[in-house]
């Protein structure tokens, strides 16, 4: 029985992806027997590139992609390199979770009625500042560069990158590589470039390259920030899969494969800044330079990233006061008067799509702690050898672009008449849950002192009761720490649940970005809060239950 | 060296040679009477922790192992840990944290002991004679470092092993304590008729333990 985890693991990882790539080539060469497209043509193509705005589509997802990805890993490093064991640090290192807990919509939500020609920001300053009695015609979200959709996709990808960075240190001998290069005589930033990042990044690339893989081809902050003439191209891909007269399924499987390429050559040009910033770092460590006055680097990026941070918290109490708001007209900076009527309106609606959310969102986590776990111990039982290698292939379903096989995975799952069926839309969840629950357990799981195995074997006991009775209750923290987040992870999917749920699994986060071309600001707040607030109850349950748990036990209450 | 000396009873380590890798890393032939001490030293990586984990049964699929261990006349050598009989006593206490000491014990205590009442008074008295009256309740993470060397010892013993296995497992004591704990556990060894072999460092206590001594690598 446990011999059969890795496999479904793997499985679980991997068939998705293979199924869901093979199902959009198929229709992007015009062949999908199931809607009477039987013969192979280049006919999707060339319809794809007759498309108005193509190329700045491809561009922009290229372009916001690469962009975001770098400054976001640029202020993440910066602010490690120039910050670490400071009291500054240590505050940003504990709101990490809480800030990554919040779902994308959600995030883009808040920062939308920040700044936005209506938004927070310029009511403060309306109309004493700048005269202005009705929001301003300013194309400040959905501009055409897509800035606002870069901003949002920064603000969120900071606190994941800082979070994978901050469990790489450990490894990369920080401390010992600080003083070595402190007592050379180099500043705290290139002293870090030369001693600690070559290291470093080696752990966290796989990270880099996920993130840089999502913001190409991302779809939900786009729909809700990003520019519309035209879309980046993801977005636009799923339109033209919902529009018969577009060319529904043959365009988008063309269009996928597109993005394939798009996401490619990013991850290419990545690689590219990769060497390319190696070999920079190798000509300034030749020429021994110091770099001693670094302190504006180090104010830099602690005010990016504490911008960041306020950025997502400000937004996300704007959606809690947006959604008890009375009358609320521009230009007034709070609303006149406080109410529940809209909660007293889309409550009762929502109730179906927070049921069906937490469905999924429980099961999903629980399935995917089961399966990491079941993994593990039998990787623990074997001896350690097979771990390395299955740590990159969780990569795999995030690093390629999640419309591209998740379109083909729905044309399968339609075409065994299973799409919208419980169990699709439980592995289309798994597939993107499963890496960070097993990244989040393998830590804590490798380092618990296998002593504490033998020692039970000894007094008599079989490897079963070791797993049951010993090694998972001394891991419940982290077990429950990486159930919270699989929850989190599912609460904030909108792709796989549109797509392979077919409609019949309308969830909070659909929800929300149902509402992105709403304009009803009431509503929009009230259920992306909730979106946002879903995925912290999450991580509160598990440190309640922690701490009855363990009450009476004080070495395993504390953290750490 | 002892290859002529085969006790039915006691811990007996015949021919045993572990390799890594085809290096041949340890080569021992030892017997051990019950309630006697083979003590192993050496410095570190001469492979006295992997030739106990072979003894105990937790070498690691990387070695190859040949020879056998025969416990009172019992081969050993093929089964798994929790059949061998042989108590581990390692250089921290390592109480189960989730348990409460009481629930430590109640996991090494044997299972012929049944009913929870007979269960519970045999971990009263266990205690009450280690002079740990009324600890069952408490959490170990609150015990002294000597209450909790007691309370593993106890739970050792409540399995009633054949025979145990000591690794380094007074180093982590202060110097007073170090001296009462390794009297009580050999008393015990000695009382109980266990064969010991015992890895460390501190030739006190290959001196304490009285028995012969090798010197590995």
């Amino acid at each position: 029985m446990l011999r059969l985890f890795p496999a479904a693991a793997l499985f679980v990882l991997l068939a998705p992806v293979a199924a869901g790539l093979a199902g959009i080539l198929l229709p992007a060469f015009g062949y999908l027997p199931t809607l009477g497209h039987d013969d192979v043509s280049l006919e999707p193509f060339r319809q794809l590139f007759a498309m108005p705005g193509l190329a700045r589509s491809a561009l922009l997802s290229f372009g916001t992609g690469l962009a975001t990805t770098a400054i976001a890993f640029a202020v993440v490093i910066l602010f490690v390199a120039g910050w670490r064991g400071t009291r500054l640090f240590r505050t940003l290192e504990g709101l990490v979770s809480p800030l990554l807990s919040v779902p994308h919509a959600a995030a883009a939500f808040g920062l939308l009625f920040l700044i936005a020609p209506a938004g927070f920001l310029v009511r403060l300053v309306s109309p004493e500042l700048t005269g202005w009695e009705r929001p301003p015609d300013l194309l400040i979200v959905q501009d055409r560069l897509g800035l606002a959709m870069s901003f949002g996709l920064i603000i969120k990808e900071i606190p994941f990158l800082l979070l994978m960075t901050l469990a790489a240190l450990p490894q990369a001998r920080v401390a010992e590589m600080e003083r070595m290069t402190a007592a050379l005589g180099y500043g705290r930033v290139v002293g870090f470039m030369h001693g600690v990042l070559p290291a470093l990044y080696r752990q966290v690339r796989l990270a880099v390259l996920a993130v840089l893989a999502y913001a190409t081809s991302v779809v939900d902050v786009a729909i809700i920030l990003g520019p519309t003439t035209p879309a980046p191209l993801a977005v636009r891909v799923l339109d033209w899969r919902n529009d018969p007269d577009l060319g529904g399924h043959l365009l988008a499987g063309a269009g996928a494969v597109l993005q394939i390429g798009v996401t490619g050559a990013a991850i290419l040009a990545w690689l590219a800044g990769e060497r390319a910033c190696g070999a920079l770092a190798r000509v300034i460590a030749k020429t021994g330079w110091r770099a001693t006055a670094d302190s504006w680097l180090r104010g830099l990026s602690a005010g990016l990233i504490i911008l960041s941070a306020a950025t997502i918290l400000a937004g996300i109490a704007l959606l809690g006061l947006w959604s008890i708001a009375g009358p609320w007209r521009f230009p007034d900076a709070l609303p006149a008067a406080v109410s529940l009527a809209t909660w007293m309106r889309v409550g009762p609606g929502l109730l179906g799509p927070l049921r069906d959310t937490l469905l999924l969102a429980v099961s999903t986590s629980f399935a995917a702690v089961a399966l990491a776990l079941g993994a593990l111990e039998r990787e623990a039982r074997l001896g350690r050898a097979a771990a390395g290698r299955g740590l990159r292939l969780l990569y795999i379903p995030l690093l390629v672009p999640q419309v591209a096989f998740l379109f083909g995975l729905q044309i399968l799952f339609s075409w065994l008449g299973l799409d919208g069926a419980f169990p699709a839309m439980l592995l289309s969840h798994l597939v993107f849950v499963f890496p960070y629950v097993f990244l989040s357990l393998s830590d804590p799981w490798w380092s618990w002192d296998p002593h504490y195995g033998q020692l039970t074997r000894a007094l008599g006991h079989g490897p079963s009761f070791v797993f049951w009775r010993v090694r998972l209750p001394m891991l419940a923290r982290p077990v429950l720490t990486a159930a919270a987040l699989g929850f989190a992870v599912s609460i904030g999917l909108y792709l796989p649940t549109l797509l392979i749920g077919g409609g019949r699994w309308p969830t909070i986060t659909t929800e929300t970005l149902a509402l992105a071309s709403g304009g009803d600001r009431k509503i929009a707040g009230a259920t992306a809060l909730l979106q946002a607030l879903l995925p912290f109850l999450g991580f509160a349950a598990a440190a309640v239950i922690t701490s009855v748990l363990f009450r009476n036990r004080r070495a395993l209450r504390s953290s750490g | 060296m002892t290859a002529d000396r085969r006790p039915e009873h006691g811990l007996v380590l015949q021919d045993v040679r572990i390799r890594l890798d085809g290096e041949l890393l340890v080569a021992i032939d030892a017997a051990v009477a019950p309630g006697e001490t083979l003590t192993l030293m050496g410095p570190s990586g001469v492979g006295k922790s992997t030739l106990l984990a072979f003894v105990a049964g937790f070498l690691g699929s990387d070695f190859e192992a040949t020879g056998r261990v025969a416990l009172n006349g019992r081969d050993v050598t093929a089964l798994p840990a929790e059949r061998r009989g042989i108590g581990l006593l390692f250089q921290d206490a390592l109480l189960l944290p989730h348990l409460s000491v009481g629930g430590n014990l109640l996991i090494g205590l044997r299972p012929d002991v049944r009913g929870r009442e007979a269960r519970h008074r045999a971990i009263e008295a266990a205690l009450a004679e280690f002079g740990l009256h009324g600890f069952a309740a408490r959490d170990p993470a609150t015990l002294s470092g000597g209450q909790a060397a007691r309370v593993a010892l106890m739970r050792t013993l409540l399995a009633r092993p054949e025979a145990l296995i000591l690794d380094e497992p007074f180093s982590r004591l202060d110097a007073g304590l170090r001296g009462q704990i390794r009297e009580l556990v050999f008393a015990e060894s000695r009382k109980h008729g266990l064969p010991v072999l015992l890895v460390t460092h501190d030739p006190a206590d290959a001196e304490a333990a009285g028995g012969r001594v090798i010197e590995l690598g």
